[in-house]
């Protein structure tokens, strides 16, 4: 047991927490720009899943990373398109229409496999283009930090940037303000001129945007595959992360972070020989803690409130 | 007035359904050269002989259980999508009277079925309890139990229940006594009988009983059904364990008449089949009973198309999901349908 009490002052603990947390820290703003707004958006699952496939696909086939990349986030962004479109003209319940969107993302990725490369479990054969990763001169030689710092996969630092340009977005920028409105009170918002229609439809793209990002982490950066259904519920693990930080960007980066800490201390106790299936769970208790204490304190600062 | 209204419901549901089919025809279309042949095999391969027949029967029986249970979450609007999860340690909970109890020889049948059902009510109980108690969302918690199902059920089935003389990775043979009767030659699962009557019960209790009222009332408006003196907490935690009963007992059937033994090492995926089903049914459970058939139809008929033309059967995944989308689009045919009030409202004055 002192070997895991030293886990954590390893450096390369800390590297391969931010390596596991990259995907949940671009989820977890995906989840926020929606619900900022007062969408929740269920989709994430299948947008990232949707990322995953075209971009490890099309950046193998065009034997660059970066075209993969752009495809990859334009799959997810049309998916948030198709669900903004269901939900906001069509009337679809969005919770219905994101579990729809997780159904397609699930089935169309695994028959696109099976037609592109006549294989169901992954995409290895097609030999795919991962994203480099950025060696910076500066953090090189810092101690401890560099080992943490450097060396990551290019989207990693996109991440840690992307939780700050949110943060500014949502608290500091007209458009932040106009989607909280809309979240808070979209008659109040109506009221004073703010198209409610499309802000929503925005903040529904956006998010698209974020889940591409992580998707295509998942499947360009974490491993250089597609796997079928690799996402693995780390859609549904950003919603209570992000549910953890409410309106904070900050906070729910925060929130991916700890079940990064959870996911790397499971791989740390693997290799201690506890079982597998025992250490991946640990990320899908945790959330379920996490989102009964949100509960807790949310239902009590509305206590006075009657809430049925 | 009522009728021309339940007419636009049927025109739309077949509207949906062919759009549905059409986006299935654009995959195939994309993916094979005979199109005809695999959509062929596709619509009429489930008629194709009486195996393939009895195959489509025994697909819906998961898939009217789950959807069952789904139909009656919705009915009370809780989003608790964790049905893959309790049939799948409802299916555990099977193995685990099947496998240690087998002294209990006349009703070791039933006793197995019925640990089937409790616990997948068990597993239910988590995220129902949460969103009472607490009001966290039934969602997300849900969601999380059946990765947790998952990984805990694979944990204790893979270590102390494996059967190493087996070829692949399952659990021992259940005894003889715990067997859930297959008929005819070609293994029509009995199960069949059980789902279809559950149906018809879940239907009669939430349709012809003061809690089926009260779970639609709920269901309808919270704040009404609280203000007339229904316990809306109490209703929302009972709709979820008795739904997590019936996705338990769906995996309990499952195992115990087609496999005898635990045999996933993956979620089946019935759980999240039973949403479409439900929603299909616009959850009535009367309605469930066709429309699991009809999902097991395209199930079955995209198999025999993937095992006659080598096509991948999740196509029928994608139509489904389409399906999903357009049939609880409240505004499709909204345009017809204010007329048609329009008109009515006209003929009456």
């Amino acid at each position: 047991m002192s070997n895991f009490a030293l886990n954590f002052a390893d450096p390369a603990f800390w590297y391969s927490v931010l390596r596991v947390s990259t995907p949940l820290l671009f989820a977890v703003m995906a989840a926020l720009v929606s619900s900022v707004a007062g969408s929740i958006n269920i989709g994430i699952e299948g947008m990232m899943l949707m990322a995953a496939f075209w971009g490890n696909v099309i950046g193998a086939f065009a034997r660059n990373p970066w075209v993969g990349l752009l495809a990859g986030v334009a799959s997810a962004v049309a998916m948030a398109l198709l669900l903004a479109f269901s939900h906001l003209k069509l009337r679809v319940n969005l919770v219905i229409a994101g579990v729809a969107l997780n159904l397609f993302a699930s089935g169309f990725t695994v028959f696109m496999l099976f037609a592109l490369t006549g294989e169901k479990g992954t995409s290895a054969s097609l030999g795919a283009q991962p994203i480099p990763r950025l060696d910076i001169p500066l953090l090189r030689n810092v101690p401890f930090l560099g080992k943490v710092l450097n060396n990551h996969n290019a989207l990693t630092y996109i991440a840690l940037i992307s939780v700050f340009v949110v943060d500014y977005l949502i608290r500091k920028t007209p458009l932040g303000m106009r989607m909280r409105a809309v979240g808070e009170n979209p008659d109040a918002a109506t009221s004073v001129g703010v198209s409610v229609l499309r802000i929503r439809y925005l903040s529904l793209v956006l998010s698209g945007l974020f889940a591409g990002l992580a998707g295509v982490f998942l499947s360009m950066g974490y491993v250089s595959w597609f796997a079928r259904d690799m996402t693995n519920g780390r859609g549904f693990i950003a919603l209570a992360a992000q549910a953890l930080g409410g309106k904070s960007a900050i906070l729910g980066a925060l929130g991916a972070l700890l079940f990064g800490i959870a996911e790397a201390t499971g791989f740390t106790l693997q290799s201690l020989r506890i079982p597998s299936e025992i250490t991946n769970m640990i990320p899908f208790i945790l959330t379920l803690i996490v989102l009964v204490i949100y509960a807790r304190t949310r239902v009590k600062s509305h206590s006075r409130i009657q809430e049925i | 007035m009522k009728k021309s209204l339940a007419f636009l419901e049927i025109s739309r549901m077949i509207i949906t359904i062919l759009i549905a089919l059409l986006i299935g025809y654009i995959f195939l279309l994309f993916s094979t050269k005979n199109v005809s042949e695999a959509l062929k095999w596709f619509l009429y391969g489930p008629l194709s002989n009486q195996r393939r027949f009895v195959e489509f029967l025994n697909n819906s029986v998961p898939i009217m259980l789950t959807g069952l249970a789904l139909s009656l979450v919705f009915q009370a609007q809780v989003f608790n999508i964790g049905a893959e999860g309790c049939l799948f340690f409802g299916g555990f909970g099977a193995m685990l009277v099947a496998l240690k109890f087998p002294q209990i020889q006349l009703v070791h049948l039933i006793v197995t079925l019925f640990a089937a059902a409790v616990f997948g009510a068990a597993w239910a109980f988590v995220p129902a309890f949460l969103k009472v108690r607490w009001k966290a969302s039934e969602l997300v918690s849900s969601l999380m139990m059946n990765y947790i199902a998952y990984l805990l059920v694979l944990f204790l089935v893979n270590n102390y229940f494996r059967d190493k003389a087996a070829g692949a990775l399952v659990s021992y043979r259940f005894p003889q006594t715990a067997w859930l009767a297959t008929l005819t030659r070609y293994r029509l699962n009995s199960g069949f009988f059980i789902a279809v009557s559950a149906a018809i019960l879940i239907g009669f209790l939430l349709y012809f009983t003061k809690y089926g009222y009260q779970i639609r009332v709920v269901g309808a408006n919270k704040k009404f059904g609280f203000y007339s003196g229904i316990n809306v907490g109490l209703t929302v935690f009972w709709v979820q364990l008795l739904a997590g009963a019936l996705a338990g007992l769906a995996g309990g059937v499952e195992l115990a008449a087609m496999y005898r033994r635990f045999v996933w090492q993956s979620l089946p995926g019935y759980g999240f089949d039973g949403i479409i089903v439900a929603i299909l049914a616009r959850n009535n459970p009367f309605l469930v009973i066709p429309s699991a058939l009809f999902i097991a139809y395209l199930r079955v008929g995209a198999n025999i198309m993937s095992r006659m033309t080598g096509l991948a059967p999740e196509v029928v995944v994608v139509i489904q999901s389409v399906m999903i989308l357009l049939i609880t689009a409240e505004a499709l045919l909204d345009r017809f349908k204010k007329k048609l009030i329009e008109r009515e409202a006209m003929r009456n004055e």
